[in-house]
């Protein structure tokens, strides 16, 4: 009678675990087809062409330069801007909050914030950007202030790397104060024994020590924003040309890669895989340093 | 040289109170800077709220209530309902978390117990890098890649063998296009599936080893050690990042608007094409002519963004208390 449990059990075992291995094998081979198949049609639609020529019209040749442009432009902005903020309010949660109330509800909505579908906070610049109505106040001011200039009422670069700083801010708020908390107790008594000031603390010493799990978080931060596609179509829009004017409306990676590969043209289909690829790239590139960055975690 | 400004402050400067005053008033400074930049998340998620109510309420104003369990979606005689949107985005969540979770499930068992210690590093890292893919490329291979494999190869066959049997010749018939409901789910789930492996082998290593040795030492096989101590120990935290997959699966845009079809009926079978409400939103919103169209689509992101922060709220909570256990120890 035991001797047929055991069997059982065995076989059990061996069922399950096989079913184990054959689901990672499942997974592995969908992902190294997806991959297989992107490098391929990447790199055989990989030209000079695409670095140095503007996206073309339907049936014309032409490259993606202009949205290669708009796309480190737009997120160069966003990160430079939605760093600095998100490292700060990082800070406030592992430094000042802890355990405050304030910390726990800035924490929570910012995780909410983290994975919220970036569809969703695309739509919120633009009510507060595109749309913003001539007569309204901060439209009244801010065309006082920029003239003809003024980014609001309409699709520009602004609004796309808003949108975009929208999606960076909580990914670096997530990593600082993580890596923040990482950093012993003992390092702050050290420098507060020494007489210093909380905020030269923070700045020399906790900063520091945290320095590459915060750089690690920005990093992560490009490569999540260098593949949103979703809030760029009605904030960016898009744009034929070449454009440096952060108030026009600008052409940029993804957007490019969504109009192209919806349509029915042969010859855009094979920019689309292009772009693809370089997104791809850049996003492995940026996930693979962020992870030789990353400190041993205790 | 922040901390050599820092010595110098320290030591040179005789009158020490005029130093404690300088740097309380820095740290003051500095403190509500931070405080600021805080308010300022909560303000962005405000914001959000805000502006997605304000844009919506000609829509809400025009249809009220019915708004959410209207099928019509009519832009020409301006009536528009979010029935089919919604059904499209729960479904295909649904079906894409039924393959995902199992599969996700597997590989975390696969990486923590039975794998060689040598491959460990690299599938692990292998499945976390893939979780970067921008969904955009998920999108363009079901579009390009999959459908057209998927209509040929095997949506014709089953097509071919359900017609006659009940229920299923309902749910699985139809004229085989390669996009639809079907298709959808099934690429949001290979992309939510390194994002569900990755966070359940994270909760799986918090299981302390004793726990594991002690129930290996009295006899029992690998997989009673998975189902009966490692998976109660962590059901909390597999469930929390399941909804946290859930979430993003609901809020996906690109990988399902390349290959769902949009259509705004609701047809029972899995394979005929549907829309979901970020797909809708993506496809129509640059052709939106008129207030109400616009409005419409703006409360479609507003219904989103309420599913999606009840998913992501009830995940949190899950992975918040089994973060307190570990971090208590026990």
């Amino acid at each position: 009678m035991n001797r047929a449990l055991y069997i059982r059990r065995k076989l059990w075992n061996g069922l399950l675990l096989t079913l184990a291995v054959l689901a990672a094998i499942f997974g592995l081979v969908w992902l190294a087809f997806i991959l297989g198949e992107l490098f391929y049609n990447g790199f055989s639609s990989l030209t000079p062409a695409v670095f140095t020529q503007m996206t073309p019209a339907p049936g014309d040749k032409g490259g993606l330069a202009n949205a290669i442009l708009g796309s480190i432009l737009m997120s160069s902005i966003a990160v430079a801007f939605g760093t600095p903020l998100g490292l700060l309010a990082g800070t406030y949660l592992a430094e000042y909050g802890r355990y405050g109330r304030l910390a726990f509800f800035v924490r929570f909505v910012n995780d909410i914030l983290l994975s919220a579908p970036s569809i969703v906070t695309g739509l919120f610049v633009y009510e507060l950007v595109v749309v913003n109505d001539p007569g309204s106040l901060s439209h009244i001011a801010c065309t006082a202030a920029f003239g003809a200039h003024c980014p609001l009422g309409h699709f520009s670069a602004f609004a796309g790397a808003l949108s975009l700083m929208v999606i960076v801010i909580p990914v670096v708020v997530r990593t600082t104060e993580n890596m923040l908390l990482l950093v012993p107790n003992g390092l702050r008594e050290a420098a507060a024994a020494l007489g210093a000031p909380r905020s030269n603390i923070i700045r020399a010493v906790t900063w520091r020590a945290a320095r590459a799990g915060i750089v690690t978080g920005v990093l992560l931060a490009v490569a999540r924003i260098s593949g949103e596609t979703a809030p760029l179509i009605f904030t960016a829009f898009g744009n034929q040309f070449w454009s440096t004017d952060i108030t026009q409306p600008m052409a940029s990676l993804p957007k490019v890669i969504f109009d192209y590969a919806m349509g029915p043209y042969e010859d855009l289909h094979r920019l689309a895989w292009a772009g693809a690829l370089l997104i791809t790239a850049t996003v492995l590139t940026l996930s693979i340093i962020a992870r030789l960055l990353q400190p041993k975690r205790s | 040289m922040a901390d050599t400004a820092l010595c110098e402050q320290m030591l040179s400067i005789p009158d020490r109170a005029i130093a404690v005053r300088k740097g309380g008033a820095r740290d003051t400074r500095f403190k509500l800077m931070t405080l600021g930049a805080s308010l300022i998340v909560l303000g962005i998620f405000g914001g959000v709220m805000a502006s997605l109510i304000v844009g919506s309420l000609p829509a809400i104003r025009q249809f009220g209530l019915p708004f959410v369990y209207t099928e019509a979606w009519n832009p020409v005689t301006e009536k528009f309902g979010a029935l089919a949107p919604i059904y499209g985005t729960l479904v295909t969540s649904f079906v894409a978390l039924l393959v995902a979770v199992p599969v996700g499930i597997g590989i975390a068992i696969f990486l923590t117990e039975i794998c060689p210690r040598s491959l460990r590093r690299p599938v692990g890292i292998a499945i976390e890098l893939l979780a970067g893919i921008p969904s955009i490329i998920y999108g363009m291979w079901g579009l390009f890649v999959f459908a057209p494999w998927f209509q040929e190869h095997v949506q014709t066959w089953i097509v071919d063998r359900v017609v006659g049997i009940p229920y299923l010749e309902d749910y699985l018939a139809g004229p085989p296009y390669g996009i639809g409901m079907f298709t959808a789910a099934l690429i949001l789930s290979i992309m939510i599936l390194p994002f569900i492996s990755a966070v359940t082998r994270d909760v799986f290593e918090t299981v302390p080893a004793m726990l594991k040795e002690a129930a290996y030492g009295v006899g029992c096989t690998t997989w009673e050690v998975m189902w009966r101590v490692v998976l109660p120990f962590v059901r909390s935290g597999v469930v929390g990042g399941a909804m946290l997959a859930l979430g993003r699966a609901l809020g996906e845009t690109m990988a399902v608007t390349f290959v769902i079809g949009n259509s705004h009926h609701i047809q029972k079978s899995l394979f005929a094409p549907a829309t979901t409400i970020s797909a809708t939103i993506a496809n129509e919103f640059t052709e939106a002519v008129g207030d109400l169209y616009l409005s419409s689509l703006i409360e479609l992101g507003l219904i989103l963004f309420v599913i999606t922060f009840l998913v992501l709220a009830a995940a949190q909570l899950m992975l918040r208390a089994l973060e307190r256990r570990a971090g208590s120890g026990s």
